[in-house]
């Protein structure tokens, strides 16, 4: 049995704003071993990037609070005074974002900044941290990368950027890499080799992966087990296989008919979900996806909770429909023929 | 870099030219502006006037006017004996034009570079705590105060100053007027106080402000998370990340700043305590209509707008490397 890295428990975080207190992260529950990737799929709004910083206590604030625990190592992440949990931060745990090309500070070379992260967390010479950050560089697919450790960002492509965002994160040797969006700037030809990338790393630096994405293709590529999430919470959760093969929540269904794909019939136009994910704020009442749902009948005014409802041990879902009924309207709601019944 | 210095230098002297003849058109349109008639005094006969046209060109075209003069400003700073009418002079007073603004070059460089470093170090200093205070309340008394400060025009905060600490009961500072750095540097730095507060402090508001939203706006850009993300103490972040990067902008605006002051925009702090520095000059003679010596300030004036743009393109591309040229 691998080594467990992280235990997410009943982990809720609110915003107090002028509008009200809105619900980001509302009941989130997930662990993590290393060597693994879990994979975090779902909207804009869905949760998932305050989830992911969340754990390094990014979110902190003085309108934020937190319930819950966020176990790494024994340790309660979410209890740690600020000043311990950066030493967590960049050096056990650490995240690379979504967009490389402001990711980077534009007025340090890219070399300084991976050496910041580096001194940071492990104090050595200057020579010698740069001597990291050229190894580093090379490890993530820079050529020449004696050269290149001297350039500014804006000297590099937004796929080079990535992989030197991935380089300043691998600096501290972390026990876990948050890819929050890793791929979305990129041109799809860099989003394979970016993928592949982490993917390799994760083996060589025997590091734990949460990848968070909005696209249920890239983690297709690379996950171990994918949760979904909708309106702050797992609707889904379970192996590659058991969603792409027997996804039983109707949100899941919705996000696999928004993915052309070249091995189903070809759909009269390609499917969206209808509607726009809830407020935050005013949450519906039971199951949150209910108003777009085309399936939702009576039962779905109260929230189902999130259990395992299938044969595979492990694939837990939030739907009230029985699991037959759900086999037999999958196929069309993934096709796009289903609709909200208004 | 040589092509760009070139370059600017080029540009330099063209916007000099530029400035030069507007300025000459300007004077000449004005109405009422005829020099010979003012010149001549009280109850002139009109041969007198006709004598002071011949003397000084005002018969002849206008543009052999305007080369007449740009050769006697010229003649000015060059070294060499020159007749007394190969001279710019003022048509009021008859003196030198070149010689009257180096006069005035001590008092004005000496309150501008005073005035400059107080403000782009309390400026940086107010925008820097306002913008991690943001939304508190010592923000809030600093944004109040800054407004205040930019609202306060020179000439009524240089007079109530003047009035509450110069004048009345037991005076703690002198009542305006330059001490020479060389005759003694206390009394002229003491002398200076009030008229470096006092020209500093719409500039300590405006910097403050903008310095604020720089900040604020950086706070929330992307490298910033990164940055926290590594682990880096908030010190640090907010030093190496957020200030470095907001800084850029205020460099310019204190390069021009600095340079309209420094030729001759102080008006009315010099007007005010009576420091006889060139913006005073200008001021001055603008009141008679004197023409040579607005042109000469004018010409000095850009000079020095035209410097420090220069300097300040080089400095911006030294502070952001996405502009260097590679």
């Amino acid at each position: 049995m691998a080594e467990r890295l992280l235990d997410v428990g009943g982990l809720k975080v609110r915003f107090a704003t002028e509008d009200g207190i809105v619900r980001a992260v509302d009941g989130v529950d997930f662990s993590l071993d290393r060597g693994k990737v879990l994979g975090i799929v779902g909207e804009s709004g869905s949760g998932k990037s305050v989830t992911a910083m969340t754990l390094l206590g990014l979110t902190r604030d003085k309108n934020t609070s937190f319930e819950g625990q966020v176990t790494y190592k024994g340790e309660n992440l979410l209890a740690l005074p600020e000043s311990r949990l950066r030493s967590v931060r960049g050096n056990q745990i650490a995240m690379i974002f979504q967009d490389p090309m402001t990711s980077l500070n534009p007025v340090y070379t890219v070399g300084d900044q991976i050496i910041e992260a580096i001194v940071t967390h492990d104090p050595m010479g200057k020579s010698a941290a740069k001597r990291r950050a050229v190894e580093l560089l090379r490890q993530v697919g820079i050529p020449n990368p004696q050269q290149r450790v001297d350039d500014y960002p804006h000297q590099f492509s937004g796929g080079m950027r990535q992989r030197a965002m991935i380089a300043m994160a691998l600096s501290c040797n972390p026990d876990i890499l948050i890819a929050d969006e890793p791929t979305t700037a990129l041109d799809v030809t860099i989003q394979a080799q970016i993928l592949e990338l982490l993917d390799r790393l994760r083996a060589d630096f025997d590091s734990a992966v949460i990848l968070i994405t909005h696209d249920l293709g890239v983690v297709a590529e690379v996950a171990d087990e994918i949760l979904v999430m909708y309106a702050g919470r797992i609707v889904e959760r379970g192996s590659k296989r058991d969603l792409f093969y027997d996804p039983q929540h109707p949100y899941t269904w919705g996000l696999l008919g928004s993915i052309p794909r070249l091995d189903r019939p070809k759909p009269k136009k390609l499917h969206s979900i209808e509607g726009t994910p809830p407020s935050l704020i005013n949450l519906p009442q039971g199951c949150k996806f209910r108003p777009r749902c085309p399936h939702a009948f009576e039962k779905c005014q109260e929230e189902p909770e999130l259990k395992n409802r299938v044969e595979a041990v492990g694939h837990l879902d939030r739907c009230w429909l029985p699991v037959d009924d759900k086999r037999g309207l999958r196929e069309a709601t993934i096709a796009g023929e289903a609709r909200v019944a208004s | 870099m040589l092509p760009f210095v070139i370059r600017r230098l080029v540009g330099m002297i063209a916007v000099l030219f530029a400035v030069s003849v507007l300025v000459f058109i300007v004077f000449i349109l004005v109405p009422g502006g005829d020099p010979a008639e003012r010149m001549a005094g009280k109850n002139p006969t009109p041969a007198n006037i006709h004598n002071i046209r011949q003397r000084w060109g005002f018969n002849r075209p206008f543009y052999v006017q305007y080369v007449k003069m740009m050769q006697k400003a010229g003649n000015g700073l060059l070294p060499g004996r020159h007749g007394e009418y190969d001279i710019l002079r003022s048509f009021d007073t008859r003196q030198n034009v070149v010689h009257e603004i180096k006069r005035g070059i001590p008092a004005t460089f000496s309150l501008c570079i005073g005035a400059g470093i107080i403000w782009l170090f309390f400026g940086i200093l107010v925008g820097a705590i306002s913008a991690v205070k943001a939304g508190r309340w010592s923000d809030r008394v600093i944004t109040i105060l800054a407004l205040v400060g930019i609202s306060m025009p020179v000439f009524w905060l240089g007079i109530v100053l003047r009035y509450f600490l110069a004048e009345n009961g037991h005076p703690l500072f002198p009542d305006g007027e330059y001490v020479a750095l060389t005759k003694s540097p206390v009394q002229w730095a003491y002398h200076l106080i009030l008229p470096w507060f006092c020209l500093a402090v719409l500039f300590i508001g405006f910097y403050g402000r903008v310095l604020r939203s720089n900040m604020l706006d950086a706070m929330s850009e992307d490298y910033v998370r990164t940055a926290r993300a590594k682990g880096i103490a908030p010190r640090r972040v907010l030093l190496r990340h957020v200030l470095r990067n907001s800084l850029i902008p205020i460099v310019s605006l204190f390069g021009l700043d600095f340079a309209a002051v420094l030729g001759g925009g102080a008006i009315l702090t010099e007007t005010v305590f009576d420091l006889k520095g060139v913006g005073w000059y200008a001021a001055q003679s603008v009141g008679g209509l004197d023409l040579p010596p607005i042109m000469g300030v004018t010409l000095y004036g850009s000079f020095f707008i035209v410097l420090f743009s220069a300097l300040v393109d080089f400095v911006y591309a030294y502070l952001d490397p996405r502009i260097r040229p590679t």
